[in-house]
Order: structure tokens, then sequence, then C-alpha cells
């Protein structure tokens, strides 16, 4: 062969290459689509009477020209049955000094009616209090109607319900009243003594007043092993309406920038553990060691470092795990993240191994994430909220921020050094995926057929059946926007609920766990304390059945107690009460 | 006596120490399949082309350099390796396709991964943040590769890029608005490491004359503050550039630079 054939096929073998790239990114840029089976789900909130609007802080002026970036946050929603009328309420959290954050109770009709302000638990946001973050609910003295924590930047504040629509302010005895910056917590019995213990996640450090700042030296001082954020503290539950700060003993004090945790047990050795979403780090597993230290384990995760926003918990495939699902950023050209799906192989392998591909890794800037067997089929569905920040829609921060992404960090430490913000949007007017779990096939999107269109900036998530009709709801809160009802219209398939009440566990039994048999697997759900991001689903849990077979049931309450129920009737909601 | 080091070797040792120091303290690659995968395709697409085009293998320092950039560099969408693997195949192939008078006219990793953030944004993405933006991390390869160009006789290309990069950041600066360190940040972080040590420095993609490296690279400077000021006014058909200004001015300057260069020596 001569040399020019030669040459002649590398080029053509060049060319080749080029052309393939050019196929493969365009099927990267694609979601598959063609699912056959979907999900219904209808846009309801003013319908319903939820006409709740997020406003976002306004900071000291000396980070005006990064306001718009620091402040994207606070849009909360959490459900609570709070009046125990067997219909779940929603919270949601907004950031304005002298706006109330809003409590809608359920009014059994299909529309919801506020109550915060008479309620007690509306006008939160002050001045020299600080402004809401978002909030958890559980029963932390056990006398059966759920309480009230609001986490802020600024005072937490704990309200107890007190059982006749109003709640009281107890902050002040109960030793919760530490000022931090924050954007998560969670409620769990670390120490399985039957009370409700309380782990409050810091972002920005505690020593900030962001109405009152002393430096612009607040940012975080790397963009993917930032340790310099708000220390995380766990405050034990004494019993006597008083917590204890236990974090140093205990060893979960991280200063990772923690947007997000989530307990359960994922070892399976029948104590709760930690899960964090750090922003600018590596995701944390502290496992808990019998109440007495949690030890932050390597489990895969230290290997991968994004900007965690949120965790969401789900037995993906019905194995008896809990799987994770933390969201992370992608944004075309600059920055591919992706969300990160691990699959819990800790008792087989020690590790999580990381499969999130396609339209479940590349999400946008995705926030907010909860698991949920939106069809009902017996597998959980996966809903994402996206988007950061909607402004003016020609122009984009993502330039601006590259520039400052690369560099050291004690430049980009300094609010000062960041370019201004101005009018532009970061990774705004994105959409919710709704992805469809389909087994070994993968998830497909299925957000526009299922009716989710709206381009809103998404932040938390929270899944419950809102009107008990055996079929799962989502609300969104959105930052600066109005909060979403999708109200899930339409399905004939067989699904079974379980409320759980502790006894000798807390009363709201969160931590417990349902292992439900369905078909040939068998899928674990956990009582939510606290998931996703800023968010806490119905403490009821649901399972979707389809036309499969229903086994027994096994519920390992937080107290160690194993209960085993068999010939479960489908199709209704069981209330099940720990044996003492 | 003083031994001599071929320059190549120590750009070898360099770019070693920088992938080895990365990902010892932050895990930069993002998993060996991705390294494996770059450098095999680029040492087997260097033995095989060399061989079947030249008649003999060639040294494999060049095909090892552009393996790691391209390990390094590319942050691909979720988990897939096709771009490290195509990419690997693109660069080294673009030694022995885009050519004139025998000498190939862009550096390999940079006409990669031009192409891939020019032609595959949905899937691959340029290193923007990572190795912790730690300054001593940073300060050690700065020493090293500083040293390292100076034995490779290299180092007035990297100070010229550096002063004309500070120069053009001050005159951003002025035209912008904005804080100065938002225009200097960028030269403090690693992309920039691998840009002013391996890519703008090679010397079998640079024109024959010292003085005229020294303009090139300030050209190549010039066309980044163009495409930077691009970004800043948000023009939108040039969006696909500013995701990553140095590695697609020098992407353009770079190989024009040499045609001239070339067919200036050859008249």
């Amino acid at each position: 062969m001569s040399r020019t054939w030669r040459h002649s096929i590398v080029t053509a073998a060049f060319i080749a290459a080029i052309v393939a790239v050019v196929v493969l990114n365009g099927r990267a840029a694609g979601s598959a689509l063609g699912a056959g089976e979907t999900i219904h789900l209808a846009e309801v909130a003013h319908a319903s009477g939820i006409d709740f609007v997020h406003q976002s802080a306004t900071l000291d002026p000396k980070v005006n020209h990064i306001a718009a970036h620091i402040a994207a946050l606070g849009a909360c929603v959490s459900v609570a049955d709070v009046n125990n009328d067997g219909w779940p309420d929603l919270y949601f959290t907004t950031s304005r000094f002298g706006a109330s954050n809003a409590l809608y109770l359920n009014q059994r009709d299909g529309t919801f009616r506020d109550v915060a302000v008479e309620a007690g638990v509306g006008a939160v946001n002050r001045a020299g209090e600080g402004v809401s973050m978002g909030a958890v609910w559980g029963d932390y003295d056990n006398d059966g109607f759920e309480d009230l924590l609001v986490y802020k930047w600024g005072y937490p504040q704990l309200f107890h319900n007190l059982g006749n629509g109003h709640f009281e302010d107890v902050t002040a005895q109960s030793g919760l009243r530490t000022w931090m910056n924050s954007n998560g917590a969670v409620w769990f019995d670390f120490d399985r003594d039957g009370l409700l213990d309380l782990y409050i996640t810091g972002y920005f450090r505690s020593d900030i007043d962001f109405w009152h700042l002393q430096t612009t030296r607040i940012m975080q001082s790397s963009w993917d092993f930032a340790s310099n954020g708000g220390k995380n503290l766990l405050f034990k539950n004494l019993g006597n309406g008083r917590f204890k700060d236990v974090t140093d003993s205990m060893g979960v004090g991280s200063t990772r920038w923690t947007l997000a945790a989530a307990a359960a047990d994922f070892n399976d050795d029948g104590w709760p553990d930690l899960y964090l979403a750090n922003d600018y780090g590596p995701e944390e597993l502290y496992l808990n060691h019998e109440g007495k230290r949690f030890e932050l384990a390597r489990a895969g995760l230290e290997d991968d470092s994004k900007s965690g926003m949120a965790v969401a918990l789900g037995d993906v495939y019905n194995r008896g795990v809990h799987d994770v699902f933390v969201t992370n950023i992608s944004e075309k050209g600059f920055l591919f993240q992706g969300n990160n799906l691990r699959l819990n192989f800790l008792k087989q392998l020690g590790r999580f191994d990381e499969v999130a591909t396609g339209v479940v890794a590349d999400a946008g800037w995705a926030w907010g994430a909860q698991f949920g067997d939106l069809n009902n089929d017996g597998l959980l569905d996966l809903f994402v909220a996206n988007g950061f920040i909607s402004a003016d829609s020609g122009r984009s921060y993502w330039y601006a921020m590259s520039k400052i992404a690369g560099a050291q960090g004690n430049i980009f430490e300094d609010a000062k050094n960041w370019p201004p913000i101005g009018s532009a949007s970061l990774s705004g007017y994105e959409h919710s995926r709704v992805l469809l779990n389909r087994g070994q096939v993968g998830f497909v999107d299925v957000a526009e057929e299922a009716g989710v269109t709206d381009r809103l900036d998404g932040r938390a998530i929270a899944m419950a059946d809102l009107f008990n009709r055996g079929l799962v709801d989502v609300v969104i809160a959105n930052e600066k926007g109005r909060a979403l009802l999708y109200r899930n219209t339409a399905n004939r398939a067989h699904w079974v609920e379980l409320k759980l009440v502790g006894t000798r566990s807390n009363r709201s039994a969160i931590g417990a766990e349902a292992t439900v048999e369905i078909g040939p697997g068998r899928q674990r759900q956990v009582v939510d304390g606290g998931s996703g991001f800023c968010s806490q689903n119905d403490r009821r849990l649901h399972f979707g059945l389809g036309d499969q077979r229903f086994g027994s049931v096994t519920i390992r309450w937080t107290s160690g107690e194993t209960q085993v129920l068999n010939g479960l009737a489908i199709d209704q909601l069981h209330v099940i009460t720990e044996p003492r | 006596m003083r031994t001599a080091i071929d320059p190549k070797y120590l750009i070898v040792f360099l770019i070693t120490l920088v992938l080895v120091v990365g990902e010892a303290r932050y895990h930069i690659l993002g998993g060996y399949p991705r390294l494996v995968t770059t450098l095999g395709v680029c040492l087997a697409t260097e033995v095989l082309l060399s061989w079947w085009l030249r008649g003999r293998v060639a040294n494999l320092a060049s095909a090892y350099i552009t393996g790691i950039s391209l390990a390094l560099l590319i942050k691909p969408q979720a988990n897939i390796l096709w771009p490290f693997a195509l990419g690997a195949f693109i660069a080294i192939a673009s030694k022995y396709v885009l050519t004139y008078r025998g000498r190939h006219l862009w550096n390999p990793s940079n006409f990669a991964i031009a192409l891939l953030v020019l032609v595959a944004s949905d899937s691959v993405a340029i290193l923007s943040h990572q190795w912790g933006n730690d300054l001593g991390t940073n300060l050690v390869i700065w020493a090293f590769g500083l040293v390292i160009a100076s034995r490779a006789r290299v180092l007035h290309v990297t100070l010229t890029y550096v002063v004309c990069f500070i120069v053009f950041a001050l005159l951003r600066h002025l035209i912008v608005g904005g804080p100065l360190f938002a225009e200097l940040a960028p030269i403090t972080g690693p992309m920039y490491q691998l840009f002013v040590f391996f890519m703008v420095t090679d010397p079998r993609t640079t024109v024959s004359t010292r003085r005229g490296r020294m303009i090139v690279v300030a050209i190549v400077a010039l066309v980044e503050t163009l495409i930077r000021l691009a970004g800043d006014y948000q023009i939108a058909w040039l969006r696909p550039f500013y995701v990553s200004p140095p590695i697609l001015a020098l992407a353009m300057v770079g190989p024009l630079a040499m045609w001239w260069d070339l067919r200036r020596r050859g008249a």
C-alpha cells in the first residue's frame, strides 16, 4: 500500500472520529422518551388555596453585588399531620424580614387554609432573630403532637405543639438558641432512647451575621474541598424539654458546607447513621456506633467532590436497602458534576457504587429531590427540582463565576472579589425532572408527559398522599416563586400505606423502617425526620404494589423491636402501633 | 560535568508530578478508567500511526504528555468514557493529518480539547475548578514548572504569556469594571498550569525564533482577552468560546502562526 493511501486511510479515520464525537454528543443532549407508561400530575396549588410565594432575604449591603447568589436559599416545605386529623398539612418558609411563614391546614376537601399567624408559627422572620431557611417536624416530647423546628440564618426556633391549634415558642428553655447559618436539620433518635434528637447543619460560618457583616471573607475557601463552613451540631434530647449539645463528643461536627442531611440505618446494624450532602466538598457518611459515637466512613464517597445539595433516600431496585441520591450541578460547556445515584453495598462491599447516567446524572443545577412511587408500580420514582437564579434570561453569570472558580481559595473566599451578578441569571429557567423508574432498564424523564412544565427555581420537594387517595402528590417550594402542588391524577394500581406510631420508640416513629415484600423484591422505607433539600415527607409510608404479590411487612422500630405483619389488606392505610 | 537531559523528559517528569500530587491530594482524575483509556489510546495511536506512516515507532514522550493532559482536562458528563477515547485518538491523529510541510500545526491536546468543547458541549466540559484551590499545591507545581521551563528553554514563552495575561487583566478590569482580582484569578488556577507549562510552550507547534514565539504567545493572550470580553458582554454567538478562553485562543492563533512561520522559512 502506498504512503498516500495509508495517509488517506488515517485521514478518513480522523474524520470518522470527529463525526463520532458529534453523533455521541447528540445522544447525550437528548433524553429518552417513549416510556409507554407514564405519570400523571396536575398543578393545583392555587385551586387548592395555596398561594404562598417565597421571598428571599435582604442582606448587608457589603455583599449587595452577589446578594442574588448568596441569598438564593430558604424556600422550604415540610409535611406533618399537625392536628392529628389524619390529613397531611404543609408548612412553608420564607426568608424576608416581616414576611410570614405559612402553615396550611388540610381542609379534607382538596383545599388548604393558612393558619400560621394564629397558630403562632408565622412571624418568625425578624431582625435580630434571623430568617427562615427550613423546618422539620417531630414529636420531641412524645405527647402525640408534632412539634416544629425552624432552622434559620439566625437563631433556630423550636415550637411546641400544644394540641389546640396553637404553638408555644420553647426555644429559650430548650437550649437550642444558638446562632447558626443553617440550611438543614433532621430529627432522629441517635441513641435509641425513645426521644428524638436533633442534628442541625451549618452552611455559612456561625460567626457570620448577614445583617451586620464584620468581614466579607465569608465564602468557601475551595470549590471542591472546602471545610470552612458552619459547624453542624448534634443536640441530644434530655427528655425534659431541654437539649444538650453533644456534637464534639459524638464526632459529627463537620465544617464542610452541609446543605442537606438524612438519617437512616445504612449499614443494617440497627443504629441510625447520618448522610450529609456538602456543597464544595465530598459527601460524608457518619456511621453510628451504638449511640456512643459516630465515625466518618470510607465508603467510596471521599473520591468524588461536587456540590451536594440534597439527600434523597430510596430503595431503587427493591433490594431492601437505602440507596442515596444526591443532587449536584451541570451546566453545558462549563461544568458536568452530575447527580449521584449511589447504590448501597455497604454490607457486601463496604461502599456505595455511583451509577448515575444520562438524565439521572445531568438535570441542570439540581436542588431538592425525593423518591416516591408516583405511578404505584412498585418501583420508586424520582422527582428532581432544578434551577438556581432565574433573572434576565439574556445574561448568564456562568462566565463571570468561572473566572474565580479556578482561582486560589483566598481570592474567592472574600466576597468582594466576586464579579457582580447584576441582573444575570445563573442556570435559570430550568425544568424539573420526573424520572420514571423502569427497574433494570433505568430511569426515563417523563416530566413533559406528566404535566410538570414549570420553570421556577425549585428548591424543596416533599411527597405525601395529601388527599388520602392512595396516590403520592408532590409539593415544591420555589425560591422567590410561588409554591406548587402537583396532584397525582390518575392511577389504578394497588398500594398500601403505613402510619407507624411509636410507644417505646419516639411517638413520631421517625427512623422506624418498614420493608414490604413486593413481587420478587422487598422495598425498604424509613419514616422521615427530614430529607431532600430543606424538606420533609409525610411520616406515613406509601408503597405502590402494581399488580404484584404483596407479601409480609417487616417493621423495625428504633427501640430495636421487630414486628412482622402478614395478610394486610391492600389499597388502604394501616395504623400500626409499636408493641409495648 | 553537567548531564544534559532531553527537555522532553523534564516535561514528562513535571506532568507526572502534577498527576501524582493532584490525584493523591484531590482525586483529580475522577476515576482511573479515564487515565487508562486516555493514556492507552494516545500511546497505541502514536505507536500505530508512526510505524504505519513513517516506518518507525516514534518516541512516546509526547503521546504520554498528551494523554495525561487530556485525562486531567476533560470533565465529561456523568461517567462516559468516549470523550477520553475519541479525544485521545483525535489528538494524536491530528499530528499526522493536520500538517503543513511535514510539521503538525496544533498542539495535540489543545486541538482535541478545543474540538470537544466546541462540538461536544453537551457531553464535555473542561477543568474549571479542581485541586482544592490550594495555594501550597499550586506553588509547588509553579516552582517545578518554572525551573523545568527554564531548563527546557521555554521559560521566555511562559513568562511572556504570564506578563501579557496580567497586563490584559488590568485592561479588562478598566474596561469591564468589577474586582481586579476577579480578572487576575484565572491564572492562579490549575488549568492555567497545564496551559502555560504544557500547551503554549510545546516546541513542536510554535514558531522558530525566540522573538517570534514571544510575539505569538502575546497574540494568544490578546485573543484570549477578546474572548473574555465577549464573555463579559455576553455576546451569545461566542458563548462556546468563553467556556475556555486560553485553550481556544491558542487553538486559533497557534496554527496560523506555525503556518506563517513554515511558509516564510520555506520561501
